[in-house]
């Protein structure tokens, strides 16, 4: 135990924790959203994820674009991979939706085929990645991790004085970049005309559709936006690591379920506590244990929470958007 | 003429009590003429399983009327406005508003029509305010689609009035015009306040459903369904749970529910209610339609009376 590590280094600690969270916390609404809405987990949802990764890499492969390029091509190129990413991983969003899910649901079938559903399909794509794609087109597809150029080069913008902590443009990009896109996702869940249905659709769905809500239409969006939240954590998460993997989704994927579940799975705001929170303690836990146990850490804790706070941080529920 | 005197100056204090709102801005256009069949139950039978929920049942509503529909429990009133609103779908049968045959059309769909209810147990979004409650009935008849919500792309010239005052605003709308979202959510927050207003719980607009007195519920609920515009509104038992003068204030907003060009069915239990407010009544007993008529006729009808008192025996 090395308290002195993690108090010696708190700052750059904590600012490791919010980086990490925010990608926990944009992965996290997607998972929050289809549950609030269709009390469903969508373990597809990881895939989702990784999906927006290879986008980015497809993205810089295209353009040509490595480390070291030019200010405007490293403009160009991360916005381009940024809409690529959040389009793909959308398109991958909805095409679960329409080709898994939506067929079970004029069934009527019962939750649990759901589920094995969502994990059957997170394999199907796992398994694209990891086989498929590799057979018919080779490298980079496969099974071992692929780089992805850092286009944009790690720089100190500056340093906050007192604490001696430097701050890098990607930490900026990364944080700033999250709340953004929650702030929008927010606003927009609370104050348009279809955020208002995804809200009455998660509070009662027949009544809902009995006052003209679609719900078709609700569960399509929400797919979509939890994807392109997806895909938007995909290139903040290449930005950081520059790699990906086939299976890069399954820990990020579970990591976010766990915050979603941490914050109160179902409400917006406790996707971003619960991302915030794990990622925080993960990064302490790990500098004063070991960092290979990174992952006991994260679970440890979310046993203990929902121990005392069964709902989670903020408790559930997508219809009482405000925290 | 001093009865009309009477009449209008009592119409006025109701007014001032409830109702101050401009019914311009509420009020329905209906496209057929009253009198017309609006929505005819053809013949409809619904079984689940081994019971008879609706046995060879047939009526008619007709526009601009208030047609009562009254049972003992259990005599499938509440299966009909659920066949009518599309939550289920007759085993025989057919069911047509304004001629189109709308069983196993999806609920929306029916919404969409021009079919609009409420619920004998209160149903309400209980996480929102009742303002929104009403916007998302007003949100069934706006057009933008996702992407021009998500984007503000579908850009409209706005009126004088629409304009913001203030400059640099004002001279972006101009330029850019305001999109179309924007202005219906505006259309759409002044109509569920007019709504509010009209059935009269106004004062509590922002709190949480949740929160309101049950019979502010129950009004909310009607101010709900008639934002999406119904030319049919269906009310499931909306006296339930009222004293005798909430039940008298209830037919005043019944009557003048019709006024603002809906047409009213209301299921209900409290005779007096319904005899008092409603144009013609049909009568369910088993599943089965025993008889239907005006509140006179009804009421002196032996099959109702021995239905709701039970079979007379002859010292009776």
């Amino acid at each position: 135990m090395d308290f002195d590590a993690l108090i010696s280094g708190l700052d750059r600690h904590t600012l490791d924790g919010i980086t990490r969270g925010s990608i926990y916390a944009l992965v996290a609404l997607g998972y929050t959203m289809v549950y609030g809405v269709m009390k469903l987990i969508n373990f597809a949802h990881s895939e989702v994820f990784m999906v927006g990764t290879w986008t980015v890499l497809g993205v810089y492969t295209v353009l040509g674009v490595t480390a070291g390029a030019g200010i405007g091509m490293v403009i160009a190129a991360t916005l381009l991979a940024l809409l690529a990413a959040m389009l793909a991983s959308a398109g991958t969003a909805l095409a679960v939706e329409r080709i898994a899910y939506r067929p079970l649901r004029k069934k009527g079938a019962p939750p649990l085929i759901f589920l094995i559903t969502g994990i059957g399909c997170s394999l199907v794509l796992v398994e694209i990645f990891g086989q498929v794609l590799r057979v018919v087109f080779g490298r980079p597809f496969g099974r071992v991790t692929v780089n992805i150029p850092s286009v944009l080069e790690t720089k100190t913008v500056f340093t906050i004085p007192g604490l001696d902590l430097a701050v890098s443009n990607t930490r900026i990009l990364i944080i700033v970049g999250a709340i953004v896109m929650m702030l929008a996702l927010d606003t927009f869940v609370n104050k348009s005309r279809l955020g208002r249905g995804v809200r009455a659709v998660a509070q009662d769905a027949d009544t809902a559709s009995l006052m003209g809500v679609n719900r078709e239409r609700v569960i399509m969006l929400v797919f979509v936006l939890g994807g392109a939240m997806a895909g938007v954590a995909a290139l903040l998460y290449t930005v950081q690591y520059d790699i990906t993997k086939f299976d890069i989704g399954f820990i990020i994927g579970l990591k976010a379920f766990t915050a979603a579940v941490l914050g109160g799975i179902g409400n917006l705001r406790g996707a971003l506590v619960g991302g915030l929170f794990l990622g925080i303690v993960e990064v302490y836990a790990s500098a004063i244990w070991d960092s290979s146990w990174t992952n006991v850490y994260a679970f440890v804790v979310l046993v203990v929470i929902l121990m005392f706070r069964p709902t989670g941080l903020l408790g559930e529920s997508l219809g009482k958007a405000r925290a | 003429m001093s009865e009309q005197t009477h009449a209008e100056s009592s119409t006025d204090t109701d007014v001032v009590l409830e109702d101050t709102s401009n019914h311009d801005q509420i009020a329905i256009e209906t496209s057929g003429e009253v009198g017309e069949v609006l929505l005819e139950l053809d013949h409809v039978t619904l079984r689940f399983g081994g019971v008879v929920a609706l046995n060879d049942v047939n009526f008619q509503i007709r526009r601009g009327e208030i047609l009562g529909l009254i049972g003992p429990n259990g005599a499938g009133k509440t299966t009909a406005f659920n066949a009518m609103t599309g939550v289920y779908t007759p085993t025989e049968g057919a069911i047509r508003f304004k001629g189109k045959e709308i069983a196993g059309i999806k609920p929306h769909t029916i919404n969409h029509l021009g079919i609009a209810r409420t619920f004998q147990n209160i149903r309400l979004f209980p996480e929102m305010s009742a303002m929104e409650n009403v916007m998302v009935g007003c949100d069934a008849r706006h057009k933008t689609s996702v992407v021009g919500v998500l984007f503000r792309t579908y850009r409209v010239r706005p009126s004088e009035e629409e304009l913001p005052e203030s400059g640099i605003r004002r001279s972006l709308a101009k330029v850019f015009g305001i999109s179309r979202h924007t202005l219906e959510e505006r259309a759409g927050r002044r109509r569920s306040m007019e709504l509010l207003r009209f059935v009269g719980i106004a004062d509590r607009a922002h709190e949480l459903a949740r929160n309101l007195p049950y019979g502010y519920q129950r009004r909310l609920e009607i101010a709900r369904a008639l934002a999406t515009e119904p030319e049919l509104i269906c009310l499931d038992e909306p006296a339930a749970g009222f004293n005798p003068a909430e039940k008298e204030d209830l037919m005043g907003l019944i009557r003048r529910i019709r006024d603002l060009g809906h047409t009213v069915l209301v299921i209900e239990h409290d005779m007096k209610l319904v005899l008092g407010v409603t144009d013609r009544i049909v009568v369910l007993e088993f599943g089965q339609k025993i008889a239907e008529g005006s509140p006179e006729e009804v009421a002196r009808n032996p099959k109702v009376i021995a239905a709701y008192l039970g079979e007379p025996d002859d010292a009776a």
